[in-house]
């Protein structure tokens, strides 16, 4: 497997496309996390809000769009990471995950991530610090 | 509206990284990799142990930041931001609070928003921060209003 210090700035990490989102997937979410907002999982409840449908846990994007650094914490972690929470997932959905080379120095890897719906809207866009070890 | 709680805290809460809880974590976001629940993978990381994924903070209690009144619906996440000192390790025990850490108000298309920004923080039982997790609450002027503060 190829390291992650070896990445260039401009290079991404291989991405990632989810299958279409379903209401298993948000329910295992709010049960996995204990966010039962029901504007996540009931129907009438999102209508009531305003929504057309139930949307995504932002924090279910943004947790899968960090699993596309898992394969390397041997060689660093997660140090920082952020996102702003763009636009609504709703059922149905397919999301692309995807991190690109920003910045990189001895000790960190600067990384633009974002989360992209089918129609090449962003969803989650942020920033994320992969720290190295020694 | 919420200028006069910033600073507050919450009581520290005792919580466990649960091995359990985190595999159902990993599972929730689809991610299978078996550092956060195979307990020879982590033996044979340079952890010594498994892991937990980095957004899994939003399962520890925090505790109650006594006086904060937040409504109970009509609250939006506009953003997320995770600092971490190192990875979380199953089973280990961190003692969680929260903390009101700013709070503004700007005029948008849609009247005037209220952020609330919420850090939630983890240390480990030397008292050393270990993480924290800092969220951005948007508060809309209808649901403002209802609230009648």
């Amino acid at each position: 497997m190829t390291t992650i210090r070896e990445w260039q700035v401009g290079q991404s990490l291989p991405e990632v496309t989810l299958p279409p989102v379903s209401r298993l997937d948000l329910i295992k979410y709010a049960g996995a996390s204990g966010d039962y907002n029901p504007i996540h999982t009931i129907d009438e409840e999102a209508k009531k809000a305003g929504l057309p449908g139930i949307i995504a846990h932002g924090m279910w994007t943004m947790g899968n769009l960090v699993k596309l650094f898992t394969p390397y914490y041997e060689e660093g972690f997660v140090q920082d990471y952020f996102v702003r929470f763009q636009s609504m997932v709703f059922l149905n959905d397919v999301v692309t995950l995807t991190a690109t080379v920003k910045e990189k120095d001895e000790k960190t890897i600067r990384f633009a991530v974002a989360a992209v719906n089918q129609h090449g809207k962003d969803v989650v866009k942020g920033e994320l610090v992969f720290a190295l070890y020694e | 509206m919420y200028q006069g709680e910033i600073g507050k805290r919450s009581k520290k809460i005792k919580n466990v990284v649960e091995r359990g809880a985190v595999k159902k974590f990993a599972e929730a976001i689809g991610d299978p990799n078996p550092i956060y629940w195979d307990e020879e993978t982590g033996k044979r990381s340079r952890y010594g142990r498994n892991i937990a994924p980095p957004t899994f903070p939003r399962v520890f209690d925090y505790g109650v930041i006594e006086g904060l009144k937040l409504p109970a619906k009509g609250l939006i996440h506009g953003e997320q931001r995770f600092h971490y000192e190192r990875p979380l390790f199953v089973g280990e025990e961190l003692y969680c609070y929260a903390e009101v850490k700013d709070y503004y108000e700007k005029q948008s298309s849609m009247g005037q928003l209220g952020f609330l920004v919420i850090a939630n923080n983890g240390e480990d039982a030397e008292g050393n921060l270990v993480f924290t997790s800092t969220s951005t609450i948007i508060i809309n002027e209808a649901v403002r209003k209802a609230m009648s503060v």
